[in-house]
Order: structure tokens, then C-alpha cells, then sequence
């Protein structure tokens, strides 16, 4: 009989709290705490992992131009009107938690920025579950939206994002100011993403207001490479680097479908099969794998594919010896 | 690294005087200097001055403990005065330290057994210092052999292989380092090592930069802890680095402020 290897960590990984209620000074209808585990992922046996990882919903201020049929069959009719999308996700989906990305403040685009924060005020009033806020990712507008976003929101403990090694002071100072969290992205780069946490902290924010995106890739598009550097993190997170242990985010739904296999039609390569049901399985093998890797939250599009992960996560979570099948 | 600061020492005036006067402050200070420092743990002795140390060394003890939150090291060469520091401290206490004669080690193991503390074992004996990485080794072992026989836990044992001043015993260096790494196959969990580094440079000049040279090269041949000066910045950053060039810590441009976050 061979003996089972029982490893005991000595650091433990930072608990953030998304989301703000009454109590608390917001008007969110729960509380979501993503880390505080001493083990990692899924080796129940080895520690204590008392907050499971959570899915968020990602919807857009516009309609987004390149998401496939297979997503529009759930969404077309409201990607139209945000508010609409969330109250959707939130009502149909049972979302716990909504990642609105403000893709519409891009300068391609240029909404408007206070429509942009007159937007967030509003879906904090349509829906109360807590609210992940990503800007579009050109810094210079980042840094005029967010900033808004984020004091219209001031009070609800939001998770911001994404801030990045050349640009995260205007972010990081709007986020400490209305009490909010943020988001550190790295380049798939281990130890980028150890010098973007201590920049921030060193402006003032806790280590357990930080989640880190290390920058994922889907399935067959880097997934392998993504999971050694949030393995190596995490290891060192929980051997008591406290610079490093953080909790992930992953967009997985936003990965999955820029790969071919998710996106390319039957027509073109009838042997792969039907598209929509392909591209939902691209999107839950990438996000199950992400949660090995050890992801907290992950932002995912497909509700099907959402519904699977769940129930991975669940089930996981009932029996803890660690026998699951998707 | 755990790094023992090693200033509160009555060998030095001002702490020798503070002990005299019972002046808090100053101990105090030089508490929260150390672990601000990077101090993991505080070495305290009463020094040779001290006339009453079983009164002096759990008065250091709680003293210490007034002003911060970390393990002491209680270093005197009297368990009757170590143990006056034992019935006092909070927290787990390290043991400095026994030989490796018999009747140190059945007093001292049997202290720590009794108050939960862990010990440093240095590698001699009464017939004194060792000559070669060989001696150090069989004084090591029978260290090691001692406490496993009376179920002390090797996990909270630190191996000495006693450091010797660089001017008169230069030799000696090489066989020290090498003990380092040997001590470590003794056992299966391996024991900890400890040195006191400032041993090192005893009666040389640039002491510092004796002190902090070794450091890194005792760093690299798998130490584990060294009672030091953790007010020596110089001797600090070569520490953090030379652990970072071990790959002990992941590497990112603020590495040193990495480290003292950590």
C-alpha cells in the first residue's frame, strides 16, 4: 500500500471581498470572498479552502461586434441595452456576480464617459449582486472612465480593473479613495505580476484588496504555459510570499472564443462538428482548467458552459475526496 | 533565512548599562530597531556584567516581549538561566545552546522538552573546538542521535558548526561551509543549521565586509538561520539576494522591497 503524501503549507492566500451590503455601507444583497486558502486548489485534505472559486457573467456597454451566433442565440436580444443584459443574467442565469467590461469608452468608439458612469450607477440599481468593472483597455481612457465609474460607485466594494506595470497609479488611487478592489494584470509573466503587486501596494492599497489576472490563454492557445505561471504563484503565495498571494481572475469566455475551434463554422471544417456546441466546450475545458491552476474568479460568456463549470465546482466541493466527472 | 537579531547582548555597554539601570526604553529600542530591521527572532544574554542573571534575564524576557511579538533566542551558558527566561516568554522560545556533551545535553534537551522550545546544538564538546568538517560532523551526529533517543523532535533543532574568527583560524572556513550541507543528510527530516556569523570576523578589520561575504557563501552551501546584526543593511541586502539568486524567492525589480513586505 502506498502511503498518501499529506503537504501542509505555511502561508496562506489573501481573502477579498467583492460587493458591499447594507451593512456594510453599500446596497449589494450579498458578499462574495474569493481566497483565504491554505492549500491548493481542490486538495481538501491538505488545508483549509473555505471560499469557493465564483463565476461572473461578462457583459458590455455595446453590443459586441465579434461574438459568435453561439452566443448571441442567448444574448442577442439585449445585447442591445446593457441594463437589460445584466437584469438577464442576473433574473434567467442566476449570475452571482457581473464583470460589465466598458468597451464602448474605447477611443474607436468614444462613448461618452459619463454616460459611461451614469451607466454603472444604473446597473447598481437594476441588479444587486456585485459588480467586477473593466475598462477597455486604451490607458488614456481607462484613466478618464474609471475614475468616474469608480466614485459613482463608491461604497460597494467593486472589483476595477485592469491596471498594468505602466499604468496603475490614476486606477489604484480611485479604487483606495471610494474603497474599492483592483485587478493587476501581467504579461503571462511571474515575476512582472510580484512587481505590479508591490507597486500598488505601495501606494497605499492592502495586499487583500488585489486579485491578479496573469494573463490566460484558452485551450491550445498557451493554457499549459498559463497554469505553470499561476502554479509557480500560487506555490510561492502559500510558502508565505505574501506579495504573491493573491487571488486569480480568468477570463476564460473572453479567451475561449478568439480561438478557431470555438469560432470557425462547420462549412469550413465539417469534421469538427456543429460550432455553437464546440465553442461552449472550448469555453468550459478552458475555464475547468483554469480553476485547477488555481483561478478564484472566472469571468466566462457561455451560460451553458457556466452551468457545467458550477457543477464541476460543486461537485468538487461535496466530495472532497477529489472523484469528479464533468 | 531566519535571522536572529543579535544586539541585545550585555557584552555591548549600552545594553550591559540598560540591564544594570533596568532601563526599558532602551531595550525596547533595540527590540523594534531589529524587527523592523527584518529581525525573525531576538538573541538576548544578560552579558558577563549582568551580577543577578536569573533575575536579569526574564526581566530582558518580558521587557522584550512589552514592546514585540517575535520568538526570543535565550543565549546564556546557565540553563538555570535560561530556564528563568523559559517561565516567562510567550512564545516558542529557541534554546541557546547546548554542546555535545552528555551532561549538557540531558539538562538542555530535557529543558526544551519541557517548555516546548527548540534548541541550538553546537557542534563541540569540552574537549573543545573541532578541527575538520569530520569532527563537526560525529559531534553533529551525536547531537542529533541524543534527541532522537529522547523523542526531541529534529524539526525544532538548529545545528551550530561553530564559526571561528577568519585572522586565526583560516583553515577552518572551508570545513565550516562544508559542514553546513553535510549536517544536513544526518537525518530524514534534516536538521536546520545555525551560525553566529559575527564570529567570522573577530579582531579583523572590515569586519562587514567579512561578516556579509561569508554570509552569502554559507547562504549557498543551504543555511538556514544566523544570529546577526540585522541593522548591518548591507549584510541584509546580501542575504535577500543571495536567496534570490537560489531561487528562493521569485524574482521582480522591487526585490528588496519584496522582501521586508513579505
Amino acid at each position: 500500500m502506498i502511503k498518501e503524501v499529506i503537504e501542509n503549507l505555511p502561508g496562506l492566500i489573501h481573502t477579498v471581498e467583492v460587493g458591499a451590503t447594507a451593512q456594510q455601507g453599500g446596497t449589494r444583497s450579498k458578499v462574495i470572498k474569493v481566497g483565504g486558502e491554505n492549500a491548493l486548489p481542490f486538495l481538501f485534505k491538505e488545508g483549509k479552502i473555505p471560499n469557493p472559486p465564483v463565476i461572473a457573467y461578462e457583459i458590455w456597454d455595446i453590443k459586441p461586434a465579434d461574438w459568435p451566433q453561439a452566443l448571441g442565440y442567448f444574448y442577442s436580444d439585449v445585447w442591445g441595452d446593457p441594463l437589460e443584459w445584466a437584469e438577464k443574467v442576473v433574473k434567467e442565469y442566476k449570475a452571482d456576480l457581473l464583470c460589465l467590461k466598458l468597451m464602448g469608452a474605447h477611443p474607436e468608439l468614444n462613448r461618452d464617459i459619463d454616460e459611461e458612469a451614469k451607466l454603472v450607477e444604473n446597473i447598481l440599481k437594476k441588479v444587486n449582486v456585485p459588480l467586477i468593472i473593466i475598462g477597455c483597455g486604451d490607458d488614456a481612457r481607462d484613466n478618464l472612465v474609471l475614475p468616474l465609474c469608480s466614485q459613482v460607485a463608491k461604497g460597494e466594494r467593486c472589483l476595477f480593473g485592469e491596471v498594468t506595470q505602466d499604468n496603475y497609479k490614476t486606477l489604484t488611487a480611485a479604487v483606495l479613495a471610494d474603497g474599492h478592489n483592483i485587478i493587476a494584470q501581467s504579461p503571462i509573466d511571474i515575476n512582472i505580476a510580484k512587481q505590479l503587486n508591490i507597486l500598488i501596494s505601495e501606494l497605499g492599497l492592502e495586499l487583500n484588496r488585489i486579485v491578479i489576472n496573469p494573463t490566460v490563454g484558452a485551450l491550445g492557445y498557451g493554457l499549459e504555459y498559463t497554469y505553470s505561471i499561476m502554479e509557480r504563484l500560487r506555490l510561492a503565495g502559500l510558502n508565505q510570499d505574501k506579495t504573491v498571494a493573491s487571488p486569480f481572475i480568468g477570463f476564460a469566455g473572453q479567451e475561449s472564443w478568439r480561438a478557431k475551434e470555438a469560432r470557425a463554422p462547420e462549412s469550413e471544417f465539417p469534421q469538427w462538428g456543429k460550432e455553437g456546441r464546440r465553442g461552449y466546450v472550448w469555453e468550459m475545458v478552458t475555464a475547468a482548467t483554469l480553476l485547477l491552476a488555481g483561478t478564484d474568479i472566472l469571468v466566462m460568456r457561455h451560460p451553458q458552459a457556466v452551468e457545467k463549470v458550477k457543477r464541476y465546482i460543486e461537485e468538487f466541493n461535496k466530495d472532497k475526496e477529489g472523484l469528479c466527472l464533468l | 533565512m531566519f535571522i536572529v537579531g543579535e544586539l541585545i547582548n550585555g557584552m555591548y555597554k549600552n545594553i550591559a548599562e540598560a540591564i544594570k539601570t533596568k532601563d526599558k526604553s532602551l531595550i525596547q529600542e533595540y527590540a523594534l530597531k531589529q524587527v523592523q530591521a527584518g529581525a525573525d527572532a531576538l538573541d538576548l544574554n544578560c552579558g558577563p556584567a549582568s551580577k543577578d542573571p536569573l533575575r536579569d534575564m526574564p526581566w530582558l524576557v518580558e521587557t522584550v516581549q512589552e514592546a514585540v511579538d517575535k520568538p526570543l533566542c535565550l543565549d546564556s551558558s546557565k540553563p538555570k538561566v535560561i530556564e528563568a527566561g523559559l517561565m516567562v516568554a510567550k512564545n516558542k522560545v529557541i534554546i541557546n545552546s547546548t554542546t555535545a556533551d552528555l551532561e549538557k545535553l540531558e539538562i538542555l534537551v530535557d529543558l526544551a522538552k519541557r517548555y516546548n522550545a527548540k534548541l541550538i546544538g553546537l557542534a563541540l564538546n569540552s574537549k573543545g573546538v573541532p578541527q575538520d568538517k569530520e569532527q563537526r560532523l560525529e559531534l553533529a551526529a551525536n547531537i542529533v542521535a541524543y534527541c532522537s533517543e529522547k523523542d526531541f523532535s529534529v524539526e525544532d533543532l538548529y545545528l551550530d558548526p561553530v564559526v571561528l574568527p577568519v585572522n586565526v583560524a583560516q583553515a577552518q572556513q572551508k570545513e565550516v561551509l562544508d559542514s553546513l550541507r553535510e549536517f544536513k543528510i544526518i537525518s530524514e527530516p534534516a536538521p536546520k543549521t545555525i551560525i553566529g556569523l559575527s564570529n567570522i570576523s573577530q579582531g579583523s578589520c572590515l569586519r562587514k565586509l567579512i561578516n556579509r561575504t561569508f554570509m552569502a557563501m554559507a547562504t549557498a552551501f543551504g543555511l538556514d538561520a544566523a544570529i546577526l546584526d540585522p541593522l548591518d543593511k548591507d549584510l541584509m541586502e546580501v542575504i535577500i539576494t543571495a536567496e534570490l539568486i537560489l531561487n528562493k524567492q521569485i524574482y521582480c525589480d522591487a526585490f528588496l522591497e519584496a522582501y521586508y513586505k513579505k
